[in-house]
Formats: structure tokens, C-alpha cells, sequence
């Protein structure tokens, strides 16, 4: 089980003082709070991708190359990585470089953003938003998988021979979590490929995300990745905690009531029922997040939101220390208890690694050969299963 | 034979409304059209008073919370629909735009729509026809052809050239009850089904095949 933070990267004025952090000030902190995610032994960091303001985070790769530079054992990650709008080229190219910057330590998490003008910003369609997520993730799959790709689809230009450069290191792509919070295309995608499933978890109601992954565990099954509870499932969430939960309502309060994103709605108590959102006690937040696998079943990734809405770095370090001090140590004990033998370890680099060693990652469709037995519409596409399928993943 | 069943959305604000005593005539007038073709009736009355918070926490989360998510299903999966609000500067009141806009574009495609509205004065009467039914035309619901407007003066019977109050609901009401018996009954689409996306039997790698243009 990994924990660690995500953050969405905006820049917000403080509630409590009037004061908005300029944006170098903002990009400094969040590179202190991602090694202090280490130093307080937590697992993971990831990056959101935004091209607009009251968002800095343009570049991701960029940041977690620094970040990996400071750090030695945290994962970086993204939260999330657009499919739909970033050439898959660049992003293989990207992340592949990342991976050897960062000795492993990487992997991607991808999504169809929440922006709509970001799509016409880099050429494309947001009618379109599904579409190039199958597409683009397809190709990605592939430049990760094939020294050399001749492909050819409707949203970017042909490609013959072509390889991408540096190669995964160790001949092992980075690990894809695909996140949705409403397309159940997409859990199908996750599910279609074997990769991980992320459910952001914090702007909606459990139920909705109980029934994208309970879908994306179906499939997982149905593609002859494993059984359903092998699937490999991540979840986000948002705490805030003070030692005295009082304390804790009444330091958030402001803050929740001019976010950004929910401010002015919803009272704090009425979103704190309706979604994972915790502020209180640690010993509320480790009981809350450790239900989640009755929720959820058995996960392998539990991500925290702490540093947005115009918190300042002191009061986020701070709820970083917590977690890390009380919180997380508590929760890995508690997630661990009665977890089924089958339930696999969240993806690390060097156990991808060992699995690539003995021909065990998945295979896009998995292995079973239901496509063959299909009717004539979809036995075209078998040779195209077949192109990125076990050939493809023997050419590492 | 399944019940048909009639979704009312009332948009009045008072308690008692005469916004809300329009919406029970008109679902009453429905309800008689039905029975009198041989349909049973089941009519849910929801009134957005009820709603108004959670509709604007809709607006500014993103997301239904719990009641008014429930409420959506029941409106959006009705055989047919009855609106009625109360006139406000000449159009629909902001709380029921703001109702329609937290309801997914397409979910009342191809849905019978009885209007009704409800102003003081019968200066209001046209705004039916120019302020309501062109939103109903966009989300590519079908609007019954006979909206009922009702001005304070209608309720006292007053005979003022036009036809009176009752025949008007019960014209409106058998036409809608016409339109929601010739509709075929929906049959439930389950997004969690994968068949509902990917196509009967088939897997994900038919949505690739059809990208690769096979």
C-alpha cells in the first residue's frame, strides 16, 4: 500500500490574510512540500497539468525532475497527465526520460483534463475528449513497448519506423493509473490494458466511484488480467486535522467556504457527509480512509489533497508532519490487516521490472482469445490486438 | 402493463402556491387522459423549493448531491414531463434555468413536456411560447403544441373572451396524454452495462479498431 499527496497546483489568496502567493513563491513551496512528503515517509508525490491560470503546473515532467533530484525513495507521479491534448510522442518521451532521471521512481497518471478550451489551445476537439483518449493512450502504449512503430490514426500524423527516445528504463515502461471521474470508457481502457485505475475521490459522492471501480474490477477480470480483486486501484482524498478536531473545523472553515472549487456552496459539514473529505482528528481521519476499503475493496494507492484553497506552506507541512506521523503508520497497519493473500502490491519500478523478467506484465486485451471468436466486424480488429499485443511487449 | 409514469416539476417559491395548484390540475388533466386510454398512472410531484440549495451547490461543485441526484432520475426516466413555473421579468423563473442546467443536455431527448406558467397579470401570457418552448426545443424535448398560462384572474373564473382556465388544463392535459401514450416504453439503458458503449459482446479493442479506421 502506497500513500502519499497530490496537489492540483493553484494559486489561491489566503482567506485569513488577503495574501496571495506569487507564483514563484507558490512553485517553491510545492517543491518543499514534495520532499517533505519524503522526509516524513510517505510514498508518492504527484503533479497535476494545467494550462491556465490560477494553475502553475504546466509541465510536470520538469517539476518531478527536480523533485526526484532532492528526493531518494518517493514516487512521482501526476495527478493527472493529458491524454487527450499532449502528442503521446512527447509524453512517451517525456516520461521515459524521467524514468531514467529519476532512477525508476515514475509513474503516470492520465486523464482527459477538466478545462474544456485546453483542447482548441493545442489543436484539438473536446467533441472528441473519448476518442483521443483511446487513441492516444494506444500509441503511447506502444512507443513504451516497441523499438520501432509504424502507426497511423485520425488525430496526429503517421508514424513510420519511428522511434522514441530514451528507451523505459530497464526495458519497462512507467506504470499507468488511468483516471475518470465519470466515463466508464475509461475504467474499460484500464481495465483493457491491465493498468491502474484512480479515482479521484474528493468532489463527488462515494457511490458514483464505487460503481467506476467496481466496472473497471469487472473488466479487469474479464480481460484475463486477474481476478477482480487483483485489480489495481488508487484513490484520492482530502483531509485537514488538527490534534483538537474543533481546532481543526475551525481553522479549515475558511478556507473550504472560498475555494475555488466548492466555496460558497455546500456547507463544510454537508461536503464532509457527501465526500471523503475529512477534517478533524487524526483518529477521525484514520478511521474514515481506513473504511475506504469497505467502500472500495482492498487499493493499493491512497493520495491526499493538503495544500490547496490558499493554505499556507506552514499550516500544510504541518498536516504533512501529521500525516506522516500518525496518520499514515496507522492506516498501512490497518489496510494490511486481513489483506487477502491475492490483493497485489501497488506498482514499484523494480517489481515491474521482475515481472517484465519473467513475461509477466499484462498484455493489452489480455490473453484470452476472444476476439478471434467474434464476428467479422471485430475480427478486423484482432490484427490490430495483435500489434501491440504479446509480440509487441517481447520487443523490450 | 407497467405504469406510465409522470414527472411534475414545480418551480413555484411560496407555500401555498398557486404555481404548485396549476402543476396538480395539469398532472390531474394528465392522469384522466391516460386512464381514459387505458394506461395506469404513477405522477411524482417535485417542488424545486425543496431543492434550491442543492441545486445551487450542483451549479458550483459539479455534482448532484444525494437528493437531488435521485429527484434527476426520477425526472429524467419519466415517460413524461410536466413543468410548470411562475413568471418572473418575462421568462422562467432563475430557479428553474438553473434546474434544466444542472440536468445533463440530452437527458430529456425525445420527451413529452406539458408547460405550464403562472404570472400575475395576462400581459405575461406569451412567455410560453417565446421564453419556454424554445429551451424545451433545445434540449430536443417534445413539447406538447398547448402550453396553459394563468394569470391571478384565471383562478377567479372571470370570463374574458378566451377559453376558461379548466378546459385550457384539460385540453393540454389529453393532449400530453396522448403523447406519452404513443411513446414507446424506454427501455432502461444501463451505463454501467459495457454493452452500452463497446456494442453487444464486443471489447474494448473494437473501440481501437474503429479509431484505426477498419
Amino acid at each position: 500500500m502506497q500513500f502519499g499527496l497530490f496537489t492540483v497546483s493553484d494559486v489561491t489568496e489566503d482567506p485569513t490574510t488577503h495574501r496571495t502567493p506569487s507564483e514563484a513563491e507558490r512553485i517553491q513551496d510545492v517543491l518543499t512540500i514534495a520532499q517533505h512528503a519524503e522526509e516524513v515517509g510517505l510514498d508518492v508525490f504527484a503533479l497535476g497539468e494545467h494550462h491556465n491560470p490560477p494553475f502553475f503546473s504546466s509541465s510536470p515532467t520538469t517539476t518531478l525532475a527536480y523533485i526526484a533530484a532532492k528526493t531518494e525513495n518517493l514516487i512521482l507521479s501526476t495527478s493527472t497527465t493529458l491524454i487527450t491534448t499532449n502528442d503521446p510522442v512527447k509524453i512517451a518521451e517525456d516520461f521515459a526520460m524521467l524514468q531514467h532521471v529519476a532512477g525508476g521512481r515514475v509513474d503516470v497518471m492520465l486523464g482527459r483534463g477538466n478545462t474544456g478550451p485546453v483542447y482548441p489551445w493545442f489543436g484539438q476537439d473536446i467533441r472528441q475528449g473519448i476518442p483521443l483518449a483511446i487513441e492516444n493512450y494506444n500509441l503511447l502504449h506502444r512507443l513504451w513497448r516497441e523499438d520501432f512503430v509504424d502507426w497511423q490514426g485520425e488525430f496526429r500524423m503517421p508514424l513510420q519506423g519511428f522511434q522514441s527516445t530514451p528507451r523505459p528504463l530497464d526495458g519497462t515502461p512507467p506504470f499507468v493509473w488511468h483516471g475518470s471521474i465519470r466515463s466508464p470508457e475509461i475504467a474499460e481502457q484500464a481495465a483493457y490494458y491491465g493498468d491502474g485505475f484512480f479515482a479521484n475521490n474528493i468532489f463527488w459522492p462515494k457511490e458514483h466511484y464505487q460503481r467506476l471501480i467496481e466496472y473497471y474490477r469487472r473488466r479487469f477480470e474479464f480481460y484475463g488480467h486477474g481476478t477482480a480483486a487483483q485489480a489495481i486501484v488508487g484513490l484520492g482524498g482530502q483531509v485537514f486535522m488538527n490534534a483538537n478536531s474543533q481546532d481543526a473545523v475551525r481553522q479549515f472553515r475558511p478556507y473550504f467556504d472560498n475555494a475555488p472549487v466548492y466555496g460558497h456552496g455546500p456547507s463544510l459539514e454537508e461536503f464532509t457527509e457527501m465526500t471523503p473529505l475529512t477534517v478533524g482528528s487524526p483518529q477521525q481521519v484514520i478511521d474514515r480512509y481506513a473504511a475506504m476499503r469497505d467502500h472500495f475493496g482492498d487499493y493499493q494507492r491512497q493520495l491526499f489533497l493538503v495544500d490547496h484553497a490558499g493554505l499556507p506552506l506552514k499550516t500544510v507541512l504541518e498536516q504533512i508532519d501529521i500525516l506522516g506521523g500518525e496518520v499514515v503508520p496507522q492506516l498501512r497497519k490497518e489496510l494490511a490487516q486481513n489483506r487477502p493473500a491475492e490483493v497485489p502490491d501497488a506498482p514499484t519500478h523494480a517489481a515491474r521490472v521482475a515481472a517484465n523478467a519473467r513475461g509477466e506484465l499484462p498484455v493489452a486485451g489480455g490473453t484470452l482469445e476472444r476476439e478471434a471468436t467474434a464476428t467479422a466486424s471485430t475480427a478486423s480488429t484482432a490484427s490490430t490486438g495483435s500489434a501491440f499485443g504479446p509480440a509487441a511487449t517481447k520487443g523490450n | 402493463m407497467t405504469a406510465r409514469r409522470i414527472a411534475v416539476v414545480t418551480a413555484g417559491l411560496s407555500n401555498p402556491s398557486t404555481t404548485r395548484l396549476l402543476a396538480d390540475r395539469l398532472a390531474d388533466a394528465a392522469t384522466r387522459g391516460l386512464v381514459e386510454a387505458g394506461e395506469s398512472v404513477e405522477v411524482d410531484v417535485f417542488e424545486l423549493r425543496d431543492y434550491a440549495h442543492d441545486v445551487t451547490n450542483n451549479l458550483l461543485t459539479g455534482f448532484a448531491p444525494p437528493a437531488l441526484a435521485s429527484m434527476i432520475d426520477a425526472v429524467t426516466s419519466a415517460d413524461g414531463l410536466i413543468v410548470v413555473t411562475p413568471i418572473f421579468s418575462t421568462s422562467y423563473s432563475g430557479l428553474f434555468k438553473s434546474f434544466i442546467d444542472v440536468i445533463d443536455p440530452d437527458a430529456l431527448t425525445g420527451m413529452p413536456v406539458l408547460i405550464g406558467a403562472n404570472a400575475g397579470t395576462a400581459r405575461h401570457s406569451l412567455a410560453i411560447d417565446y421564453a419556454i418552448r424554445p429551451l424545451f426545443a433545445y434540449l430536443h424535448a417534445e413539447a406538447i403544441s398547448t402550453g396553459v398560462f394563468a394569470a391571478s384572474s384565471d383562478w377567479g373564473g372571470t370570463e374574458d373572451g378566451a377559453a376558461q382556465l379548466a378546459s385550457r388544463i384539460d385540453r393540454a392535459g389529453r393532449e400530453f396524454a396522448a403523447a406519452v401514450a404513443r411513446r414507446e416504453r424506454k427501455a432502461a439503458v444501463d451505463l454501467w452495462d459495457p454493452a452500452s458503449f463497446l456494442g453487444e459482446g464486443r471489447s474494448f479493442g473494437h473501440l481501437l479498431g474503429g479509431l484505426a479506421g477498419e
